[in-house]
């Protein structure tokens, strides 16, 4: 295993205690863990106090502000408050999948962040096959919002879970053959390539034309529909399925899914910056600011996407997969694979 | 809620306990008020208030009040209009499918006691509070989005006196 950076640092700390090589990796990999959970659930919290406050300043008013200075403890009096309330199960619901439902969902958002890059030798595990594993991991959630729906035992969680199955499947097909145009172009599925070959700002995927851009157009679109979020937002479509999938939870099992949805927003938005932004290349700046910079550049643009556009219907939603994007992503990918091995724009 | 309903009674055993606990509350009860959720209730004219409540100029969540759909996931049910004896057992579904702490906001003169539904009708209950528990009353027909903050705002400062012995 191959470690970089301040988890090196780590390493090389535990090493000198003379303990057990065995126990050294362990402890090193658990504490790399703790650190990165733990920034990830304040990132969560801070994500769930700025789309609050976006949203209100997107219609004209202030949003949360009696909470602390301009409401800045309002997710943290929300977690305590759903820490607090009962823990109800619905007397017909499927246990066990009831239970391990949130679970699931809540470590799918998280694992994926072994691979992700927040800054030069800030990663907990540079994996050969590191795109491949985060495409693999965030179509866990999918499983996890399924056995929500399953089993919940009503039909609103149903037909919510169905659709974010359903959604879900669609628009990983664009988003990662959006994906490939630049793994194609890198030669790589490690993170750390990725991003190393990005090293000038004309060398961004996202500004290599023509296929960048489309491609990190196409890449943004599949990853809100993957996040489930507003213009795609059919499995917790309030007006048709009262919540969606979560319809039957309350207390914790509920803030487990609603900081998970957070978690996946800065997983779709870290990737998108890693993969066409150049992830943490920047001049002046310490890497982890650059990557920070770009990654809530983009979480403000899905907010922005949030908070402007109306919900498409579930035939529109499917059609503007299968028909739209999956084409224009398979062209782009041609057009990626042409570029390449031309020599055309090979800078 | 087991070992949290039952941890005062151990803290308070070791000595300094009680300064625990009462910080505790502190924060378990400003976390509870400055976040109640309401569910999304509406029967009559008086919904349209609250809509208007909600929306730009008021604007709830300023207080951290947003809507939930789903009567598991809401602290508050706040019965904006009248309420029919049809509707009155759903009325108290809800109520019973939300987990608790749950609080009612009786807003309205329907809800209050029957309002202009109180002579001559058959079909409204007369007063909300024959279904289900209330905590504030708002009077009004309807009450204007200042007389619905000032509700919460009342249900708050209610919400902020209680102490962890006092769950039930």
């Amino acid at each position: 295993m191959e470690l970089t950076g301040i988890f090196k640092y780590l390493y090389e700390l535990l090493a000198a205690t003379g303990l057990p090589e065995v126990w050294v990796d362990i402890i090193a990999l658990i504490a790399a863990g703790v650190i990165v959970f733990g920034f990830l659930a304040l990132v969560a919290l801070f994500l769930v106090w700025l789309e609050r406050k976006f949203a209100g300043h997107a219609q004209q008013r202030p949003g949360p502000m009696r909470t602390g200075w301009h409401g800045w403890r309002q997710t943290i009096a929300d977690a305590i408050k759903l820490l607090q309330k009962e823990d109800i199960r619905p007397t017909l619901v499927d246990r066990f999948v009831y239970f391990w439902a949130p679970v699931v969902v809540f470590v799918a958002a998280f694992m994926a962040y072994v691979v992700i890059p927040f800054g030069e030798g800030l990663i907990v595990s540079d994996l050969n096959v590191g795109i491949l594993y985060v495409v693999a991991i965030t179509s866990f959630t999918v499983i996890g919002m399924l056995m929500a729906g399953w089993g919940s035992n009503n039909k609103y969680s149903l037909l919510g879970g169905m659709r974010s199955a359903a959604q879900v499947v669609s628009y990983e097909i664009p988003m990662v053959i959006a994906i490939c145009s630049v793994i194609l172009f890198v030669g790589s599925l490690s993170m750390v390539d990725i991003v190393q070959s990005q090293a000038k700002i004309y060398q961004w995927y996202v500004f290599r034309l023509p296929f960048g851009p489309i491609a990190f157009i196409i890449y943004l679109i599949a990853g809100t529909a993957e996040t489930n979020r507003t213009p795609f937002d059919l499995p917790e479509a309030e007006q048709e399925l009262v919540a969606g999938f979560n319809t039957e939870y309350s207390g914790m099992k509920f803030a487990m899914f609603f900081l998970a949805e957070f978690v996946n927003m800065f997983t779709v938005s870290a990737i998108g910056a890693t993969l066409f932004l150049g992830g943490w290349q920047g001049p002046l700046l310490p890497s982890w600011m650059w990557f920070l910079g770009k990654t809530m550049f983009l979480v403000l643009v899905l907010m922005l996407f949030r908070w402007t556009f109306p919900r498409l219907r579930v035939d529109q939603l499917m059609e503007f997969a299968w028909k739209t994007l999956i084409p224009f992503a398979f062209v782009n990918l041609i057009l990626a694979a042409v570029m390449k091995y031309s020599g055309w724009f090979n800078w | 809620m087991g070992i949290i309903k039952k941890l005062p009674v151990y803290l308070e055993k070791i000595p300094g306990g009680n300064i625990v606990t009462t910080s505790l509350d502190f924060v378990f009860s400003q976390s509870q008020a400055s976040s109640l959720w309401y569910l999304l209730f509406g029967t009559a004219c008086c919904a349209i208030e609250l809509m208007a409540t909600g929306a730009s100029r008021y604007d709830f969540d300023r207080l951290g009040m947003i809507f939930r759909a789903s009567p598991r996931q809401s602290d508050l049910i706040i019965t904006a209009g009248t309420i029919t004896k049809k509707m009155a057992p759903r009325l108290r579904l809800l109520y019973d499918q939300m987990a608790e702490p749950r609080y009612v906001i009786a807003m309205g003169g329907c809800t209050v006691g029957g309002g202009p539904f109180y002579y001559d009708s058959y079909a409204v209950e007369k007063g909300v509070d024959h279904i289900v528990p209330v905590d504030i009353y708002i009077p009004g027909c309807p009450p204007r989005p200042e007389s619905l903050l000032e509700g919460c705002l009342a249900l708050q400062k209610k919400v902020k006196r209680l102490k962890m012995n006092d769950w039930s």
